[in-house]
């Protein structure tokens, strides 16, 4: 056991569960009425990891997000599934934040966790569904000065008292075991902890959360120059659906017959590659 | 350091001293884009132990110039030492534009550095081109789970940064014949220690075929209706040495590994023959594919968007269309697109 309890911090996301996104096909703009916010999946399974791990060990679990005043929800779903601590960090003034800016006030706002509650372990999602940037969590440990391991399914071995942990991280080419000094920053696949369903206690604790509510300047000043537009250097120019190739010819095999269609198939396979 | 010229950098990703071929094809791009900005150079970013002679390869593929970091650290990639490293080259060099390949790789790093130097970064890029007015780069990619493009720009912090997807990109032709460039060594500036990260062991994932880089791909979705419907795409692709690729719900539904999923979320693929058999065409499934030469789609409803970017469309029945078309390959005396 370690000396003291330990301190893991979920960095969440609230996003539109874009699985329902629809586009207007009038006038090629995305429809975002009814599209429900949901927490970040990845996020979910990174809260499993951290829960577990406080089973194991005895400590506290704190969730972090940065977003609009209706993201206490996803906090309270996080409580829901065993988090002891919501802060959300929301104000206009981040409104618009690029990724670089997104780290910023995430990566502040940790530090101001540790240094009340010394900090073991951050978890993050492999990336956000909405923008599928996965920027934010290396950002983040850039910024702590902390190692970081993306890409994490699996936590091998956990020491907080030696301050060390053994992670798997899965590459194109395989799995990578690593070892690690603590704390540290992974983001997370799926497979980093199976889900379970919460128990009936943390629901009807969620369902009456509060999560602390920290603006621009309090708790923590954040500098006006690094946060939302001033502080991303990214704009979006223009947005629009992709556009489609132009399509070739189509056959219909009932009509032809199926050996004569096919046939055609690989003439014009044969005609074009021919050509180039 | 900081003269007038607008250098273009692509980081020449190596693993085991052999490079990434993301590296050549963000290369291509880069001379591309040098094409649209005044006084250009396309240089590359090296890093790893005993890695010199990817330099000459880089070469032949555009770079005039690489800046080469050396280090026993350097031996794997790890995030710290390499973003360190060449966070402290883009500070000393100021280059106006960053390509970086979107692999697990390239994406774990790109972040880092951009955060290090305070810059603006657009992951999986899809397409690059210079902004003509402002002679900036704008950097377009899928957002909203692939169903909205967006442009990005970044107004005034430099390097402008992007990742990019392996094969989004066409791969550009070597030089035949050995390119003189020039090498820059820099020092690495950090130590063994101060690393934090150890690399205790390494499993290698079993031996799939790869679909990335294959000439032809024969993939299959929802409407092959099971592993065994699997089993005749195999049949086609062996017939036609390719391999076999598959829709997100086919791979969800476990008749087929991830390692062969195509799309937003799988890989994106560039081969001289897509064959999609029931697959519907949704807009994920066509990013990963656009790409390709010739697409050929089967699918039994007229109607399905595949066909909106097929070079042939059958409007039929898997069934009795897949075997057809392994019967007729196999017969033949013809061979199909691998050859050109
Ligand atoms: C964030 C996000 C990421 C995604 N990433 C990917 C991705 O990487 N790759 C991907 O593929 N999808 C991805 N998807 C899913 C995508 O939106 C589609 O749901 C998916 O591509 C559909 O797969 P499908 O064409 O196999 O199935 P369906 O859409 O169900 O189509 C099946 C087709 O088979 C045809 N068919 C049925 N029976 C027969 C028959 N006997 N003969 C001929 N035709 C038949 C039907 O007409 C139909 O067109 C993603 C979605 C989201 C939201
Ligand atoms: N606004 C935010 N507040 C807190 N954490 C965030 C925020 N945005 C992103 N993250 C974390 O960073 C991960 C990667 O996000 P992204 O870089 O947007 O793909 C997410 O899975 C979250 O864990």
């Amino acid at each position: 056991m370690a000396d003291r309890p330990i301190h893991i911090v979920v960095a969440i996301k609230q996003v539109p569960d874009t699985s329902n996104v629809r586009i207007n096909p009038q006038t090629g703009t995305l429809i975002r009425e009814g599209v429900p916010a949901i927490l970040n999946p990845y996020e979910v399974h990174a809260l499993e990891l951290a829960v577990r791990l406080k089973e194991q060990h005895g400590g506290k679990v704190t969730v972090i997000t940065m977003g609009p005043p209706a993201a206490v929800e996803a906090l309270r779903e996080c409580v829901e599934q065993g988090a002891d601590r919501g802060i959300l960090v929301s104000d206009r003034k981040f409104a618009a934040a690029d990724t670089l800016a997104t780290s910023y006030v995430v990566a502040t706002a940790i530090e101001a966790i540790h240094k009340e509650d010394p900090v073991d372990l951050l978890l993050f999602g492999k990336q956000a569904i909405d923008g599928d940037t996965a920027q934010v969590g290396p950002g983040v440990a850039t910024r702590l000065n902390v190692p970081l391991i993306t890409y994490a399914v699996k936590v091998e071995k956990f020491d907080p008292e030696n301050r060390t942990a053994i992670i798997h991280r899965k590459v194109e080419r395989g799995v990578e075991i690593l070892q690690t000094t603590l704390p540290a920053l992974l983001t997370v696949e799926k497979e980093i902890a199976e889900v379970q369903r919460a128990p009936l206690p943390n629901i009807i604790r969620a369902a009456q959360y509060q999560p602390e509510m920290w603006t621009a300047s309090a708790p923590v000043a954040f500098d006006v120059a690094q946060i939302g537009i001033k502080g991303s250097p990214t704009i979006v120019g223009s947005a629009g659906t992709p556009p489609l190739k132009k399509a070739g010819a189509k056959v219909t095999a009932s009509e032809k017959g199926v050996a004569e269609t096919v046939k055609m198939a690989l003439a014009e396979v044969r005609r074009v590659k021919g050509e180039g | 350091m900081s003269d007038t010229k607008n250098r273009i950098w692509v980081f020449i990703e190596q693993e085991n001293g052999v490079a990434h071929p993301v590296s050549w094809e963000l290369l291509g791009a880069a001379q591309k884009l040098a094409h649209d900005l005044p006084d250009a150079s396309v240089e590359g970013v090296l890093l790893g132990q005993n890695v010199r002679g990817i330099a000459d390869e880089a070469f032949r593929y555009g770079a005039s110039r690489v800046y080469l970091i050396d280090d026993p650290a350097l031996a794997y990639y790890r995030n710290r030492p390499y973003s360190f490293g060449i966070s402290n080259v883009v500070k000393k060099y100021a280059p106006n534009i960053f390509l970086v390949g979107a692999t697990s790789l390239g994406r774990d790093l790109a972040s880092s550095i951009a955060t290090r130097v305070r810059t603006g970064l657009t992951a999986d890029c899809t397409e690059l081109a210079i902004d003509k007015e402002k002679k900036i780069l704008a950097a377009t990619r899928p957002t909203f789970g692939g169903n909205l493009m967006a442009t990005i720009l970044c107004k005034t912090a430099r390097p402008q940064m992007t990742t990019v997807r392996p094969r989004v990109l066409p791969t550009p032709k070597p030089a035949d014949v050995p390119v003189a460039g020039e090498v820059i060594s820099e020092p690495l500036g950090m130590t063994e220690a101060e690393v934090g990260t150890v690399l205790l062991n390494f499993i290698p994932s079993e031996e799939e075929e790869s679909i990335e880089y294959a000439d032809v791909v024969v993939a299959g979705g929802r409407g092959m209706g099971s592993p065994k419907g699997f089993g005749l795409l195999k049949e086609l692709a062996d017939a036609l040495g390719g391999v076999v690729g598959a829709s997100r719900p086919a791979v969800d539904a476990g008749w087929i590994s991830y390692a062969h999923q195509v799309g937003q979320t799988g890989k994106t693929i560039r081969p001289k023959l897509y064959i999609a058999a029931g697959i519907s065409g949704a807009i994920q499934h066509r990013v990963g594919v656009s790409g390709s030469d010739f697409i050929l789609a089967i699918n039994n409803d007229p109607n399905a968007p595949i066909f909106g970017i097929a070079d042939f469309g059958i409007v039929g029945d898997v069934f009795q269309v897949v075997p057809e078309l392994t019967k007729q390959i196999a017969a033949g005396d013809q061979p199909l697109a691998t050859s050109h």
